[in-house]
């Protein structure tokens, strides 16, 4: 970003890259799949790298709101100093504390997360799903992030982009409105799970994995599934194509991912981000 | 019109049980204003829209069709049979025998729906009793905080709604038998009582003592379970509609800004920036400055106060909080109990007896945790390790039919602890610490934060930046 400005230019987009883009291994790859989308299409955009500071999501949500307030600021200054106008973040939790915290505190912009992003390039037509890997016919659950879905109405863009894919779509039991967090939310993600009968990525798991082989009597034991507007009980696979369990939350993609590890279904049960899945859909696979 | 004692007593008895009412009433409102200050006015037309719909309109209730189903029925028949307690009002008051007759068939009909719904509000109440005294119970209607007072008041209002509308067909019953045998005819259609005249005595004067029985009955209970209300989670029928007016309109994941640090944090980026002077007493002297977060229930802002009095103890927030359901020990339900209970043990007790308070033992399986030195709501009824299981979800906001928001709660506790108490888990702290030093949770360098690009197909670094 810095050099853009020394060129005297302004970005299309800031992609805010997030801490877990930045350094977690697994969603390295995530940042980088959706940077090359980004640049299949040509948008002008722009990271702040080094200038990046966390948006002080987690201690917000610990309780530290002067830790939170710190943090808010100093970003404000960096993006303001920039004039940045419109920001897109792969993380739901940098998004909700974006768009909806950071206003009053004298940053405003226009933020995006990055499964509206891809929803738009879709129905644009600049992205076409087409010359890379295929995903029809393969069984995919969307996991609703809490600060993507409850926290901010985001529902239909993760799964347009999941239909874009053409594959076999299954909805969880508790999904959209109702979906179950996966336990990192509210700083979850950095401390052990207080005592209890198991954790909950565990239980998460557990139902996507009952979705995805269309096991009914797994999804039956179960607690708290709502009865009214459950979703019916796919039928098992016979099809030994292994299943997704798709992501748009970096949170959510670790845990998720232990939990299938606990339940040691790697060999045929992958986790993904949405802009992975695209960037594969699209050849764009480095 | 036969003007007699009776109006005169009746007319007492009424004036007691609206008086009494109006007094617990006062009381509940001082309870609630104890809470700190919070600017809800505006926005009057989407207030007013969101009371019709999920207050009026119940619509959160339809994510789950059976109690949906069953509360409807109660609510409706609630709402109708309000129409004859005004008859029944003005009957007593001004000696008149069935004041609305004069509505003619719009009255056949009006008394025929109440009679269906009276019967259908008893098989509704039987299912519903059923389903809290199975064994086991419906989830939700266990769970600690639901012991001791909490489940029998939930059964005393099954009971007590039997019961007024056990009275509501003596009395319907005995007045269509007493104009039969006299053969006259009685105004309004009566479907059920029609099927009973049957099993009731054939003397003039049982009869008219049933009547009176029937219609004294069905006044009294009435008068006398509004000031039950206020001891009960029945107390929604009312709180209902001013909770989910004044619920908040931004998403939910927005969490409030503390307006003292901002300007704290202001004046330590900006040694220019000017502090605005705190706020003072009306004498001019300084007030005492009030603590970040929440340690007791004059902490909460008034709306979470005003929560706690609306909650109906139905559980549909702890049966989908990710932490209850995984054996934590957070209850999302037990912290508007216990906000309750505490405003009641602290301030007024608006009732004629303080049931709430009854059985709180039981309430906290984790009593031995509880300090009771600290006889605050914050360690006094809520332990830190049910709010530190918080993940912050807002499932528990989505599933409240009333709008309450428990998370607000327990989010201000949390502040209260990391804030004034630093009394956060250590491995917070360690993130905290990190975020200060590295502008990350985790212990990485900042000068590590374009590391992902190294191995980007596209280009070398500059091109991404550039
Ligand atoms: S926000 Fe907290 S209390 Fe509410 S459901 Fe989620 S974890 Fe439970
Ligand atoms: S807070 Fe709402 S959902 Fe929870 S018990 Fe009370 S009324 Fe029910």
């Amino acid at each position: 970003m810095a050099d853009l400005a020394a060129q005297g230019e302004t970005p299309e987009i800031l992609f805010w890259v997030g801490c877990a883009g930045a350094f977690d291994d697994r969603y390295k790859r995530v940042t980088r799949a959706f940077v090359r989308i980004l640049e299949h299409v040509g948008v002008k955009y722009a990271v702040l790298g080094m200038e990046e500071s966390c948006t002080g999501d987690p201690a917000k949500r610990a309780g530290n709101e002067f830790l939170f307030q710190m943090q808010a600021m100093q970003n404000i200054t960096t993006l303001n100093g920039y004039g940045i106008k419109k920001v897109v973040t792969a993380c739901p939790h940098c998004f909700n504390t974006i768009k909806n915290e950071y206003p009053a505190l004298g940053g405003e912009y226009e933020v995006i997360h990055h499964s509206t992003f891809l929803q738009q390039l879709i129905n644009d037509g600049r992205v076409k799903i087409e010359g890379g890997e295929s995903y029809k016919g393969r069984r995919i659950t969307f996991h609703d992030s809490c600060y993507l879905g409850r926290s901010n109405n985001i529902y239909e863009a993760p799964r347009a982009v999941l239909e874009a894919l053409d594959a076999d779509l299954v909805e969880m039991k508790r999904s959209k409105a109702n979906g179950l967090c996966c336990g990192a939310g509210g700083a979850q993600m950095w401390k052990e799970p207080e005592p209890g009968k198991k954790d909950v990525n565990i239980e998460r798991t557990e139902e996507a994995l009952a979705t995805l082989d269309g096991n009914a009597a797994a999804l039956d034991n179960l607690y708290g599934v709502e009865s009214g507007n459950a979703g019916a009980t796919p039928a098992p696979k016979a099809n030994a194509q292994s299943s997704i369990i798709a992501v748009g939350c970096p949170f959510c993609m670790t845990m998720m991912s232990d939990g299938v590890k606990n339940k040691e279904r790697e060999n045929n049960v992958q986790v993904f981000d949405l802009a992975e899945l695209v960037a594969s859909a699209e050849g764009l696979n480095a | 019109m036969h003007f007699s004692i009776q109006n005169i007593l009746f007319l007492l008895v009424a004036i007691a049980g609206f008086g009494l009412f109006a007094w617990q009433a006062r009381k509940i409102r001082a309870n609630i204003l104890v809470g700190r200050d919070r600017d809800m006015s505006g926005n009057v037309s989407e207030r007013l829209n969101k009371t019709l719909l999920v207050a009026f309109g119940q619509s959160k209730m339809f994510k789950r069709l059976t109690p949906a189903f069953l509360h409807l029925i109660v609510y409706v028949g609630f709402l109708v049979i309000n129409v004859e307690v005004i008859e029944i009002m003005v009957d007593g008051i001004f000696g008149t025998h069935r004041f609305l007759q004069f509505l003619g068939p719009v009255y056949d009909a009006l008394m025929a729906t109440n009679e269906i719904l009276g019967a259908l509000v008893i098989v509704a109440v039987v299912a519903f009793w059923w389903r809290r005294n199975r064994k086991p119970p419906v989830r939700r209607f266990q769970g600690p905080e639901l012991r001791m007072w909490p489940k029998l008041d939930a059964n005393i209002i099954l009971y007590v709604e039997v019961i007024l509308m056990a009275a509501l067909f003596t009395m319907n019953t005995a007045d269509l038998k007493l104009h039969q045998l006299r053969g006259a005819d009685m105004p309004g259609t009566f479907p059920i009582s029609s099927l009973l005249v049957g099993l009731f005595p054939t003397s003039e004067t049982a009869l008219h003592v049933l009547e009176r029985v029937g219609w004294w009955a069905h006044i009294v209970g009435i008068l006398c379970f509004l000031n039950y209300l206020p001891s009960s989670k029945h107390f929604h029928i009312i709180m209902a509609f001013p909770n989910v007016y004044y619920s908040r309109l931004v998403p939910q994941g927005q969490f409030s800004n503390v307006e003292s640090i901002t300007h704290e944090v202001k004046a330590m980026m900006d040694p220019s920036y000017e502090v605005p002077a705190p706020a003072t007493a009306p004498d001019g002297s300084a007030l005492a400055p009030t603590p970040f977060g929440a340690k007791d229930v004059n902490d909460l802002a008034w709306t979470n106060l005003l929560n706690a009095y609306s909650c109906t103890e139905c559980g549909r927030c702890t049966s989908v909080c990710p932490a209850n359901i995984t054996g934590k020990l957070l209850s999302p339900r037990k912290i508007i109990m216990d906000t309750r209970d505490r405003m009641e043990e602290k301030y007024n007790s608006p009732l004629i007896f303080s049931p709430n308070l009854y059985g709180q033992e039981a309430k906290h399986e984790s009593q031995e945790v509880l300090d009771k030195e600290n006889h605050t709501l914050l360690r006094g009824y809520v332990t830190p390790e049910e709010l530190w299981a918080c993940t912050t979800c807002n499932a528990c906001v989505e599933a409240c039919p009333v709008n309450i928001n428990p998370l607000e709660s327990i989010v201000e506790m949390r502040r209260f602890l990391v804030l004034e108490e630093s009394a956060a888990p250590n491995s917070l702290n360690v993130m905290f610490s990190n975020i200060e030093n590295n502008g990350a949770p985790w212990a990485f360098s900042p000068s590590d934060r374009f590391n992902w690009a190294d191995d980007l197909f596209v280009a070398d670094k500059e091109a991404v930046t550039a």
